[in-house]
């Protein structure tokens, strides 16, 4: 990344002002994931001015894109090349940024199967706290020189410092899909999804919710056509499949919607991360399951502390997605140990602590 | 700086200077021989007094610890006499030989956690070791250090189909997980060459990959969670039961640290349902450029190969000679493209994958018919590491990874070295993913010859870099390319390095000196930082 861009400078500027007066600095890309994490505050630190793709060799796999481009832009040129991000980032609304989709680190429905956001970022430009521009990782899989800071980054809401340019492994689109339904129970679900897990099958995706399993297969057309024989159930017509995935990952739908009301009287939306062999999570509300049974949404309004304490006792953590309070802090509190790593990387990358103060954890 | 892997047959040694430990470091080596690796600097006329004095006080300091460490672990589980201690003195890079002050071989969680914490309080330096098949020294001991050895934690604790995940101990080799998962029809998917002996602690600690991970992923991707201890003994867990776990990703971090951030004594790992068929091509081509071409054009088509692999004409010649293969020796360049998954997945990809490789001009192509045929594709493949040893007295592996794209190019500069510094070199690539290992042929009895091909390789590795590639993609930096950092990372980015390790283990006892440069070292390798395949000033002339 080319040192002297003057959005990049005056980036640089901005941080070397707030780190002087110590004073805290919001980072912002498309602002629509606003929602996540803890409160914001500080000046706001616009990243959105740092767009374009820098390079895209579709025969490397390969694409290295600066920070506030928008997704949907991105996708649109892998798009045109055959290419995807086969982790499929929720959109939420179409101003997003890449940036936005590393810092938050959010990964789609077919996660389960091909891997997370943070699997596919192989290098990133940053800006730490020092007002230093600095580069991890790079344009290639496999690269074990020094730290991979650049993986650390993913899901780090930004708490290390400013992503500015970030290079992705992309994956050639599936040849072929198909989507299945069947009127299942959870406890059928779930026994059926950890049978099928051990298998070569296409499964690529699989969501349950409300007496019924969709599950997506992908792969070549012969091997889609093979499991979609030995699976059975009920075929799903390509373009209702296509808007039912698409409504899942970008979390479109009602379940995922809260409305005013819903947030007035406590409804929260939680996200609940278990072995995927764990048994039914009996909280009160309504569930919808994901990655093969690895990720449990809940719609509840119980208390912060039982939905962690049923999160702990499957074996996972939960998080507070979507809730008007969040007072008991958005993120499943850490070990001790852990917490002082924390404390100790936000140090060494951020010493005056100006980047967003308090959005992952409150004492971070 | 040394880079030299394998087969010395004299048995060589050098110490390494450790940029925090206290004392310089002065190892025995061949009969009576002393040298001291740090470039450019010498031991001087007061080398041997200095060494007496210091020997003095070490033999002191080892009684202390050892002492200390007799209280908390049984007394067999304590090495220390030189005869005991002499086969942990180096891992497979076997150049750089250090004699630790001692080697622990703890049993449980709990004496690994003693240990610890009583190398904690007396400062000593912890060098944690697997099976020490590594290549790059990540496990060279630290002569005022303690060895770590992991290797009794080799119980594999738990295989869950369910999930899909196997809970195994450090020790457990890589090669026995898969064979503890086959009867769930699961395998454990990254197959580092070494993969019969190396272990999962040490995969972990170096981010192994494998002739699978275009497809597969790396360690990293196929690990969900470790657990160990911190530097003071502390147990810690990084990663999760499930998918992911609260806060910043650790794990990420963890993998890869080459031991020096903590100290991995479990491991979850994800299992892959084992693909029922496997097919491979072998393709030959008369150009090097047309087979460089044909990697690319395979991705460009939309496929990932399970396997995309390259070996030149001369290495394909030392192979034949070594397996008996049937390899084209005509071809100036063989591709292996494997494709595995179900039976219709695999007719159809095969089918695919040979249309591209004709089109992109191969010369000769055969699909294997069966699973002994495949084997025997890879068998040269697999085995060009002893057969290079086979036609050379000594080689030198390097392991630097650049864009697929620039892999003609890559080859053409290697050419042009070869006449450069007077010697040969054979390539074999995972080319699927751009990471080179080209064998430099040389003899060690000659100093000459050595220092000629300590010269070869740095300039493959900072070639790489120019490429816009990386100085190591699967080996790791260890000892070996302290000196390439220098070149790929700026000083800010090196000191941010510094300052993660630092976040872990502030006193930087655990495998000090590996990995991260220091400024002073640097300084006097001399040579410019390259950023990402920009020079700076790129129009002037450099000769």
């Amino acid at each position: 990344m080319d040192q002297g861009d003057p959005v990049l400078v005056r980036l640089v500027d901005q941080v070397n002002h707030a780190r002087s007066h110590r004073s805290p600095l919001d980072i912002r890309g498309g602002g629509t994931k606003a929602f996540y994490g803890g409160p914001r505050k500080g000046e706001p630190l616009d990243v959105s001015g740092l767009s374009g793709i820098s390079s895209y060799e579709p025969t490397e796999l390969v694409v290295t894109v600066r920070a506030g481009s928008l997704l949907c832009e991105l996708e649109a040129a892998l798009d045109e090349q055959g290419q995807c991000l086969p982790f499929e980032p929720p959109r939420f609304s179409p101003g997003g940024t890449v940036g936005g989709m590393v810092a938050a680190g959010l990964s789609g429905p077919a996660r389960a199967s091909v891997g997370t956001v943070r699997d596919h970022v192989l290098g990133v430009t940053m800006l730490n706290g020092r007002g230093e521009v600095l580069t991890f990782g790079g344009q290639v899989a496999k690269n074990v020189a020094g730290y991979d800071v650049s993986r650390l980054v993913v899901g780090s809401l930004g708490i290390l410092g400013v992503i500015c340019e970030v290079s992705l492994k992309v994956l050639p689109m599936h040849r072929a899909t198909a989507t299945l339904c069947f009127d299942w129970d959870e406890n059928q679900a779930l026994e059926q999804l950890n049978l099928w897990a051990s298998q070569p099958l296409a499964v690529n995706a699989s969501a349950w919710h409300d007496g019924r399993l969709h599950v997506r297969l992908a792969g070549a057309a012969a091997a889609v056509n093979a499991a979609c024989d030995r699976l059975g159930g009920a075929a799903v017509a390509p373009d209702a499949a296509l808007s039912w995935w698409r409504s899942l990952r970008d979390q479109s739908g009602d379940f995922f919607s809260l409305s005013d009301a819903d947030l007035a009287r406590g409804d929260c939306l939680w996200r609940l991360s278990v072995p995927a062999t764990a048994a039914p999570v009996g909280l009160p509300g309504r569930q919808f399951i994901e990655w093969h049974g690895a990720e449990r949404w809940w719609r509840t309004t119980v208390e912060p502390r039982e939905v962690r304490a049923a999160a702990a006792l499957a074996g996972g953590h939960a998080t507070l997605i979507r809730g008007a309070d969040r007072s008991a802090g958005v993120f499943t509190p850490l070990s001790d140990v852990l917490m002082r790593i924390h404390h100790e990387l936000k140090q060494a990358f951020d010493p005056e602590c100006v980047f967003n103060p308090g959005r992952m954890y409150a004492e971070l | 700086m040394y880079f030299l892997f394998a087969v010395f047959r004299r048995r060589f040694a050098f110490g390494e200077s450790y940029s925090s430990a206290a004392d310089s470091v002065i190892a025995e080596v061949g009969p009576g021989v002393m040298h001291n690796t740090e470039m450019n600097t010498s031991l001087g006329a007061d080398a041997p007094r200095a060494a007496a004095r210091t020997e003095t006080s070490r033999d002191e300091r080892q009684a202390d610890v050892v002492a200390a460490l007799t209280a908390v672990l049984p007394r067999a589980a304590i090495l220390c006499r030189h005869e005991d201690t002499a086969p942990y003195e180096c891992d497979a890079l076997t150049a750089y030989r250090a004699s630790p002050l001692a080697v622990v071989l703890p049993e449980t969680e709990t004496q690994v956690a003693a240990a610890l914490k009583i190398c904690h309080r007396m400062r000593v330096p912890v060098i944690a070791r697997g099976a020490g098949t590594g290549l790059s020294g990540g496990a060279t001991p630290h002569h005022g250090g303690v060895v770590l050895s992991l290797a009794k934690f080799n119980r594999i604790l738990k295989i869950d189909a369910g999930t899909c995940t196997a809970v195994v101990q450090c020790g457990v080799r890589n090669l026995a997980i898969s064979e503890a998962a086959a009867p769930y029809g699961l395998y454990y998917a990254p197959d580092p060459s070494s993969q019969i002996a190396c272990t999962i602690g040490g995969n972990v600690a170096e981010n192994s990959g494998g002739v699978h991970c275009l497809k597969y992923g790396l360690t990293l991707h196929n690990v969900q969670r470790v657990r160990g201890f911190m530097v003071d003994g502390e147990p810690v867990e990084f990663g999760s039961g499930g998918l992911d776990a609260a806060g910043l990703d650790l794990l990420s971090v963890v993998v890869g640290s080459e031991g020096m951030l903590a100290v991995t004594t479990e491991v979850t790992v994800k299992l892959t349902p084992k693909p029922q068929l496997a097919r491979c091509i072998m393709a030959s081509f008369s150009d090097i450029e047309s087979a460089g071409a044909a990697v690319a054009s395979v991705i460009a088509h939309g496929i990932i190969p399970a396997g995309l692999e390259l070996m030149d004409k001369a290495m394909t010649a030392a192979v034949e000679a070594f397996v008996h293969a049937d390899y084209d020796l005509d071809a100036a360049a063989i591709l292996l493209c494997e494709s595995d998954g179900t039976p219709e997945e695999v007719a159809e990809e095969i089918v695919r994958m040979e249309e591209v490789l004709v089109a992109a001009g191969a010369s000769r192509i055969e699909v294997s018919i069966d699973e002994a045929q495949r084997l025997k594709f890879w068998s040269g493949r697999k085995n060009a590491f002893p057969a290079s040893g086979g036609i050379s007295p000594d080689y030198m592996c390097m392991d630097s990874t650049i864009p697929r794209r620039r892999l003609a190019e890559m080859l053409r500069a290697i050419e042009q070295m070869q006449g450069k510094y007077g010697l040969r070199c054979v390539n074999v690539f995972h080319a699927g993913d751009g990471n080179l290992h080209p064998l430099i042929l040389f003899d060690a009895e000659d100093p000459e010859e050595m220092r000629r091909c300590e010269l070869f390789g740095a300039d493959i590795l900072e070639t790489s870099v120019r490429l816009g590639g990386t100085v190591t993609g699967e080996h790791g930096v260890g000892v070996e390319k302290l000196n390439s950092m220098c070149v790929q990372f700026s000083p800010p980015e090196r000191a941010q390095f510094m300052a993660v390790k630092r976040a872990f283990d502030p006193l930087e006892l655990l495998n000090p000196g590996k990995v991260i440069p220091t400024l002073h070292r640097c300084a006097e390798y001399g040579k410019m930082h390259v950023h990402r395949g920009m020079l700076p000033f790129p129009d002037l002339p450099r000769f």
